[in-house]
């Protein structure tokens, strides 16, 4: 490589080129700043493709191409301009593409992160219910790891969907199902918080709290993230979400 | 000054010929065939889809690292020869050398191109054969301007071919890294975000979208895709008079 030393001063250089190098700067720029900037709307999120193509085209690292695909993933939302996240998404698309992220990456929380708190969320009843049994399913899988999911899948059964027996499901599972040293005791105990007459508030406040004090939650994105949703629900505001989903239950 | 260009260029497409490019183009096609003649005996369904997409998906990466590696290797040995330096001590030959080069590579990508687009027309439309080869084409001289910019910066294999790569990932992959960057989870009004979503975009502007070009759906499901071919046509003049405008301020800056 030439060292700055060994250069000749720009006035060497010929004013045609400079003028051309500048020229097509500016048109690049021009061109780039014109073209349709790049979005990825609800519509257009693919069919998942199959396990073993994914793990194929890994190169032999699943797990890098699993935290890859989760990050472009989230990037799917609704048309811009839209207020609310992901309603529009076909949900058998995004669990197709949460189970195959899960499948490259088994010790991977994010996509069981972004069903329960992300796309379980949505004001549509049958959208949430369908995340809520995928969470369900995933964490039958490996049980130990995941039930901090369920637990929170328990309260938005509880009292996003008012659906009482399906909560008492996923609490009994945890409670069944998840036996390992590592649970802490009073994760088994999600049934007394279920049946607790708190609010969502209180419901979410007390699993994240315990969740925190566990050592299950240190990622500081993570814990900014929750901090605002319980600031939501503090607001009594929480997103836009809460009007659209009376209207959608009303609808449904 | 075109005769000198056209000896470079004729030169510089001989060169493939001494250093058996179409030879390793040849194996490229065979392995290419037998690829896709083993999974049409396993695929139960959509075969010929599967068949094309991965025969017109290996042909376009394998032709875009032969022809960036060709052009690295032939620049640096050009440099280590000393080819370039006595050329530098005649300034007006310089802007003749570069161009003589590009043209001779890019005569080089034509002839490339020409036998996969008709190979891949015997799984897909003539249509879309033509279509893919054409923006395959265009492809390939953006990725020949870069290589050439990166020899004549480096003079060494190793940089500048992990720069050509580094440039030609980033490109694939800018629109993607875009979205990421805007996502409707990125945390809105921190600092740190705001400057990262900045960059993202400042480098966008600065790079071809290459995840436009040459796409595998047009050989998969042909349709009418022709007036996409022109925006990468204006994308590519754009780009490659860039690209030439680096290289030989580059080039003009170099003492004898």
């Amino acid at each position: 490589m030439t060292g700055a030393s060994d250069l000749r001063p720009v006035s060497a250089v010929p004013a045609a080129v400079v003028w051309l190098l500048l020229g097509a700067l500016v048109l690049q720029i021009g061109w780039r700043a014109l073209a349709p900037r790049p979005t990825a709307e609800a519509r257009n999120l693919p069919a998942a493709p199959s396990a073993m193509l994914l793990q194929i085209a890994s190169l032999g690292d699943p797990v890098a191409l699993a935290k890859v695909l989760m990050l472009w993933l989230q990037a799917y939302d609704n048309p811009p301009g839209v207020s609310i996240p992901f309603l529009e998404l076909d949900y058998r698309r995004v669990t197709g593409w949460l189970d195959r992220i899960l499948t490259l990456d088994p010790a991977g929380q994010y996509p069981l992160l972004a069903a329960s708190r992300l796309y379980g969320a949505v004001p549509d009843p049958r959208k949430q219910r369908q995340m809520l049994d995928f969470v369900h399913g995933k964490f039958l899988e490996d049980p130990d790891r995941r039930w901090p999911w369920l637990a929170h899948a328990a309260v938005m059964a509880r009292h996003r969907l008012k659906d009482l027996p399906r909560s008492l499901r996923y609490a009994q599972a945890i409670t069944e199902r998840a036996t390992g040293a590592q649970v802490p005791g009073w994760a088994r105990q999600m049934r007394a918080l279920v049946l607790e007459q708190a609010g969502e508030l209180e419901a979410a406040r007390a699993l994240i709290g315990a969740l925190v004090a566990n050592g299950r939650i240190t990622d500081s994105h993570e814990l900014n993230f929750l901090r605002r949703e319980l600031e939501r629900l503090e607001a009594g505001s929480e997103r836009p979400r809460d009007d659209a989903a009376a209207t959608g239950e009303n609808e449904s | 000054m075109l005769r000198p260009l056209a000896t470079i260029a004729r030169s510089t497409a001989a060169e493939a010929i001494h250093t058996r490019f179409g030879w390793l183009l040849a194996a490229v096609v065979l392995l290419g065939f037998s690829l896709v003649q083993f999974l049409a005996q396993v695929a139960i369904t959509e075969t010929r889809e599967i068949q094309v997409a991965l025969l017109a998906a290996s042909f376009r990466f394998t032709l875009v690292f032969l022809v960036g590696l060709f052009v690295i290797t032939g620049i640096t040995r050009d440099h280590n020869d000393k080819v370039v330096d006595p050329m530098c001590s005649l300034p007006l030959s310089r802007g003749g050398y570069y161009l003589g080069k590009l043209l001779g590579y890019s005569l080089l990508c034509l002839v490339s191109v020409l036998p996969l687009a008709l190979l891949l027309a015997l799984f897909t439309t003539p249509d879309a054969a033509v279509l893919w080869g054409a923006s395959l084409f265009l492809e390939l001289l953006i990725v020949c301007a870069a290589s050439l910019l990166f020899g004549f910066a480096f003079g060494q294999v190793t940089p500048a071919v992990s720069a050509l790569v580094g440039f030609y990932l980033i490109s694939r992959a800018i629109a993607s890294i875009q979205l990421m960057a805007h996502g409707p989870l990125a945390e809105a009004g921190s600092f740190s975000q705001a400057v990262m979503t900045r960059l993202v975009d400042g480098i966008a502007y600065l790079l071809p979208d290459l995840d436009q070009f040459t796409r595998t759906e047009w050989v998969v499901y042909p349709a009418a895709h022709w007036p996409e071919l022109l925006v990468l046509a204006g994308q590519t003049l754009i780009y490659v008079l860039l690209l030439a405008g680096i290289a030989l301020f580059d080039l003009y800056r170099r003492d004898p």
